[in-house]
């Protein structure tokens, strides 16, 4: 299995739509064939037609809001003393987490070919919250399906999806977390897709879908490379990125430019979610070793018994919470060019403490998954490595969680 | 010689009445209990479904749902579905079983494993869910290999160039979905429009036998009887639901509803 240079990722797999020729694909319903090859033959268009470019530029800079903060954690370096530790602020963009780019993307998408309504679906909430607000602004109809538990725990994005109009669907199947509302997403899909687009939420599910959101998120890679040649006249020599990895959106995009550098230069550090120190259920693939396995439409490596039946996962981060991983980062592992690891949940509230008494941030419990792993290894760096950690999403959807795991001091009124 | 598929449709076909499919989950609400159902309708049915629970299903409806989950927090495994074949075999060798399920629990056996099991325990055809054409190909000729009939689906989204290529690469039974729909769903478009569609499939594999699943329950399935078979799933599910709330044998319950669906369309 290779890597090939010079060809975007998303674009690298077969006619099947795998990736090194076992990830991925599309394990769809006869029912779903139709509209996916519409979908694949106007993206296919689109992605290439200058004018299209243009818009969704226009709309990344007016309203998103690009490019985001790249800055240097000063304090945080100082304390760590060991590598320089620099954060791309993505919780800047418009609704605070990157899943709006690949939630602009697709009402964009939707809006060409004619469709009324937009579904999609939502673990922490973000990618919800950023469908509706991006299906208001275009004037789609939009349908968010979560899982009863999720829709307890991220009230605040909840709230925000229902004000932009939005329908939330409460999902009660199985864990009643993200696996399940994708599930329930995917079967409303089946049900309507002559009328409705479907987004969904991640780099997962059947290939188009890994390939549009890959590519919507790779916004953030693409801000990146100019800030870091602005700010060090080159890009580094010893540069590491480190993102949480759930479905494997954030982390895609912010390593998407950088993939054709050596990874002695360019390093990718993915931190998966490991769980409650004392369980062993945990959202972490890539690291503990899972067995190959179809979810949602796509094979990849998935928590499953040995019969296939799908395992529920356990994190304190709703957007972390799925048993299964974009066929992308499969591919990433398997050829090395990322390398992954986990954080429990016990270290990312520990991280969370921490960057935010030294620095003026807040990142929500998904990223506090990655500052964990990066400032224990930047501890070991030389001064003259840069480390880069993706602040993907802010922390204020986890107020209720946080209140109750480290007291009031550490939620901010706003 | 006629594989057992085959010969039930051309029993139906001898007495002038389609073919009666039935769905019924592998393990609800109990391994013994799914035994007993499967034996009592197969009094009644032509052709037993027999759904292999999954837990992350992208194409079933509350009622199937419901009654998978039912299963799998019962302890079901893919060992125990099929001794619930080959035990149902043992007294009703001719009656041929048809597994419904996705391909994630094929993959997981292993596909060859799982086809020299199927054949062991007298599984005769193959419905997976979410393995659709060309994907399906290599495991479809593997089937065909083993005397499996391996069910290519179609659906009202499926173009005609499509249509045509996954004729020619099926084999003796194929599955038309009837609308847009999990299953489960309410009958949303006119039974006229369904046969049309039905029609369109015939005329272009007319050898084919062509059942028609979704939506179909007692209220609907007297408009179809002009057609090779007809698969009624969620109805039943729901009626084993039904019966374990109201404390009554679903045994009982399921086999008297087959027989008045057989009924509606003799």
């Amino acid at each position: 299995m290779k890597l090939k240079k010079g060809i975007p990722v998303i674009d690298q797999g077969d006619k099947l739509g795998f990736w090194g020729g076992k990830f991925g694909g599309n394990f769809v319903p006869e029912t779903l064939k139709k509209p996916i090859e519409d979908l694949e033959i106007q993206f296919n268009n689109l992605k290439n037609d200058k004018k299209f470019i243009k818009e969704r530029d226009r709309h990344f800079k007016n309203w998103i809001g690009t490019p985001t903060r790249f800055i240097k954690l000063n304090n945080l370096t100082k304390h760590v003393g060991g590598a320089q530790i620099w954060s791309k602020v993505v919780s800047d963009a418009n609704g605070g987490a990157h899943k709006i780019y690949n939630a602009t993307v697709h009402c964009l998408l939707a809006k060409r070919s004619g469709k009324k309504v937009i579904i999609g679906d939502t673990g922490a909430g973000y990618a919800g919250k950023m469908l509706s607000m991006a299906a208001k602004k275009f004037g789609l109809k939009c349908k968010i399906f979560m899982g009863a538990k999720d829709i307890k725990r991220q009230q605040p994005n909840v709230k925000a999806m229902k004000k932009n109009g939005a329908d939330v669907i409460p999902v009660y199947s199985g864990s009643q977390t993200l696996v399940d509302a994708v599930s329930e997403c995917m079967r409303y899909w089946v049900a309507n897709c002559d009328t409705t687009a479907m987004c969904v939420g991640s780099t997962v599910g059947p290939a188009i879908f890994v390939r549009i959101c890959g590519w919507s998120t790779s916004q953030i890679s693409r801000e990146l490379k100019v800030q870091l040649i602005n700010e060090f006249g080159e890009i580094p020599k010893k540069l590491k990125l480190y993102n949480c990895v759930g479905g494997g959106s954030s982390s895609f995009g912010f390593w998407n430019e950088f993939m054709d550098y050596d990874k002695k230069q360019v390093e990718f550090i993915g931190v998966e979610a490991g769980g409650p120190a004392k369980s062993k259920r945990h959202a972490a693939p890539l690291t503990y070793g899972s067995k190959i396995g179809i979810l949602h439409g796509a094979a990849q490596y998935v928590n499953q018994d040995s019969d296939g039946q799908i395992e529920e996962t356990e994190s304190i981060s709703a957007g972390l919470d799925y048993p299964g991983i974009s066929p992308l980062h499969c591919f990433l592992k398997d050829t090395k060019r990322a390398r992954y690891t986990a954080a429990s949940d016990e270290e990312a509230l520990k991280a969370y403490q921490i960057v935010t008494k030294y620095e003026n941030l807040r990142p929500s419990l998904e990223p506090s998954h990655a500052f964990s792993v990066a400032l224990k290894e930047a501890k070991k760096l030389s001064r003259n490595t840069i480390v880069v950690i993706n602040s993907c999403g802010d922390a204020y959807k986890d107020r209720g969680i946080l209140e109750k795991k480290l007291g009031k001091k550490y939620v901010k009124s706003n | 010689m006629l594989n057992p598929i085959s010969l039930a449709f051309k029993k139906a076909k001898n007495e002038k009445r389609p073919a009666l499919l039935t769905y019924t989950v592998a393990g609800d609400s109990s391994k013994k209990q799914s035994l007993e159902i499967l034996k009592a309708i197969s009094n009644y049915a032509d052709i037993l479904e027999v759904g292999v629970p999954h837990n992350t299903p992208v194409a079933d409806g509350g009622q199937i749902q419901t009654s998978a989950y039912r299963s799998i927090k019962n302890g079901i495994k893919m060992n125990d579905i099929f001794k619930i074949v080959s035990d149902f075999k043992k007294s009703k060798n001719s009656k041929p079983v048809i597994f419904m399920g996705y391909y994630n629990m094929i993959f997981q056996y292993g596909e060859n494993n799982f086809l020299r099991k199927c054949k062991k325990s007298g599984v005769n055809g193959l419905i997976v869910v979410d393995l659709p054409w060309p994907e399906n190909k290599i495991f479809s000729k593997k089937c065909k290999k083993n005397s499996i009939n391996f069910i290519q689906l179609l659906s009202p989204t499926t173009s005609n160039k499509r249509l045509k290529s996954i004729t020619k690469d099926s084999h003796d039974m194929i599955y038309y979905i009837s609308m847009l729909s999990t299953t489960g769903g309410k009958l949303k478009i006119s039974p006229k429009i369904i046969l049309s569609n039905y029609n369109k499939i015939k005329k272009i594999s007319p050898k084919k036998n062509c059942v028609i699943g979704f939506g179909i329950t007692e209220k609907t399935i007297s408009n179809f009887r002009n057609t090779d078979g007809l698969v009624v799933g969620s109805q039943i599910c729901k009626e084993i639901t039904r019966s374990l709330n109201n404390r009554q044998n679903p045994v009982i319950n399921v086999s008297k509803m087959v027989r008045k669906l057989k009924k509606k369309i003799s």
